[in-house]
């Protein structure tokens, strides 16, 4: 039987109707109407669902949608600051490389934003750490890890990465 | 993921009565990591899904001089990694979930989850028995309390009866001069199940090994205590042959079984191996 639940999601109040036995990750695609979060293994190990809960990054597939009442979500959509703008992360993933086929982007971009959250300075031994729950197939990491590398330096102030 | 029915208990008593009433089909969600995964699979397809986590209470960690560290069931394994109370007193258990799943899986996880699924290979096992812990059980009768090396009956299984749940966690203070150390062995340095893990807790007084408590996992169809090992060491002045002979006993003591993970053999080697390590490491941190 479908439940009623209030969420704030990307800073939005939503009110949606979900199954018990639907995962966060597929009420957000199907009912919510957002699929930036993209559906890899859906047992927790590849990290593209990524999205953060109340604070903190987990895997939207292994939470169940009726568990997030009255939480707060932010996903890849919430995190332009306007229509026409990026993050900072997204734009020096895109200058540093740090997307090819882009699938399991939104997950690490997420997780990204949540180690940087946590720790603004990240070593680059603490970034590949932070990444190990996000499997990506194309770039070998290394672009990735600039990536965030760069974004931290230039939240930090010191100078356009 | 099957369709089941879904409570929300707001309290414990009321957890046990639906525990009683689902008669043996209920599964209990607190972080999910495990339940949701198994589910998906299908390898669990349980009629209802409790969770616990709107019930007060088991969400705090503290730390007393007198009575150790206590946290309840639904404290994350994030929570015990970035715990400095936990990092200082209990380092062991601060490597095991630092080596658990990723920081998403973590951040869900519970230690309580990972106890009660009772797998031989869970990471948080073989120091929680090495630091001496026990499990805070709630049931219809009342509460008991077990020491959670003699919590495990099983691969998957437990002492708990169908109507009963883990609320808390124990582990009494550490000794002064003790060392913990927590090894895993794994194909690869995170994501992974362990191959063989070695927790130990050793205790010195002047050169002397005055208390010690060595814990393996994924070995035996639950995690052991290696006693012939510990009794090696324990009252002696520890060299290394003594830690040499100590970690064959340990070897000669665990009963690995074969899979797609590694060899029944190599893990006995790499119990030795590990054993012989964990405790180099663990008197140093103790000196």
């Amino acid at each position: 039987m479908k439940q009623v639940i209030r969420v704030t999601i990307n800073g939005e109040a939503r009110e949606l109707a979900v199954e018990p036995y639907r995962s966060l990750l597929d009420v957000l695609r199907n009912e919510a109407g957002l699929t930036g979060t993209k559906k890899g293994c859906d047992v927790g190990d590849c990290g593209a669902c990524t999205v953060i809960l109340d604070g903190k990054p987990v895997n939207s597939c292994l939470v169940l949608g009726v568990e997030v009442k009255n939480c707060e979500i932010v996903t890849i959509e919430g995190l332009q600051p306007g229509p026409d703008r990026l993050h900072p992360l997204q734009e020096n993933f895109i200058k540093y490389g740090g997307a090819q086929c882009g699938f399991c982007t939104p997950g690490v971009i997420m997780m990204a934003k949540a180690l940087l959250d946590e720790n603004p300075d990240p070593t680059e031994a603490e970034i590949r750490f932070g990444l190990a729950g996000n499997i990506c197939r194309c770039t070998g990491y290394t672009k990735i890890v600039e990536a965030i590398q760069a974004t931290a330096r230039q939240l930090n102030g010191q100078g356009d990465a | 993921m099957n369709r089941f029915e879904y409570f929300e208990p707001a309290t414990l008593a009321e957890a046990v009565a639906l525990l009683g009433r689902c008669n043996g089909k209920a599964s209990l969600l607190a972080g999910g990591t495990d339940l949701l995964v198994e589910m998906k699979e299908h390898l669990r397809r349980p009629d209802y899904v409790i969770n616990i986590k709107q019930i007060p209470g088991m969400e705090e960690l503290s730390y007393d001089a007198k009575a150790g560290l206590r946290f309840g069931a639904l404290v994350t394994s994030r929570a015990i990694e970035i715990s400095p109370v936990v990092q200082e007193k209990y380092p062991g258990l601060a490597q095991a979930v630092r080596e658990l799943g990723s920081i998403q899986v973590r951040n869900r996880a519970t230690v309580v989850g990972n106890i009660c699924r009772a797998s031989p290979s869970a990471d948080t096992l073989p120091p929680l028995i090495a630091d001496g812990a026990s499990a805070r059980i709630y049931g219809p009768a009342g509460e008991r309390v077990v020491l959670l090396e003699e919590f495990f009956t099983g691969p998957g299984q437990t002492v708990l009866k169908p109507d009963e749940l883990v609320t808390e966690i124990t582990i009494p203070p550490p000794p002064p001069r003790t060392g913990r150390i927590y090894i895993k062995h794994g194909r690869r340095k995170a994501m992974e199940l362990a191959t063989v893990g070695v927790a130990i807790s050793l205790t010195l007084e002047g050169d002397t090994c005055r208390e010690v408590r060595i814990a393996l996992g994924a070995v035996a169809p639950t995690p052991i205590r290696a006693k012939r090992a510990e009794s090696l060491l324990r009252d002696q002045v520890i060299d290394d042959r003594l830690i040499e002979t100590a970690a064959r006993a340990a070897r000669d003591e665990s009963r690995p079984i074969g899979n797609v993970r590694s060899s029944a053999g190599y893990r006995r080697q790499m119990v030795e191996v590990l054993t012989r390590r964990a405790i180099k490491q663990a008197v140093e941190t103790a000196r």
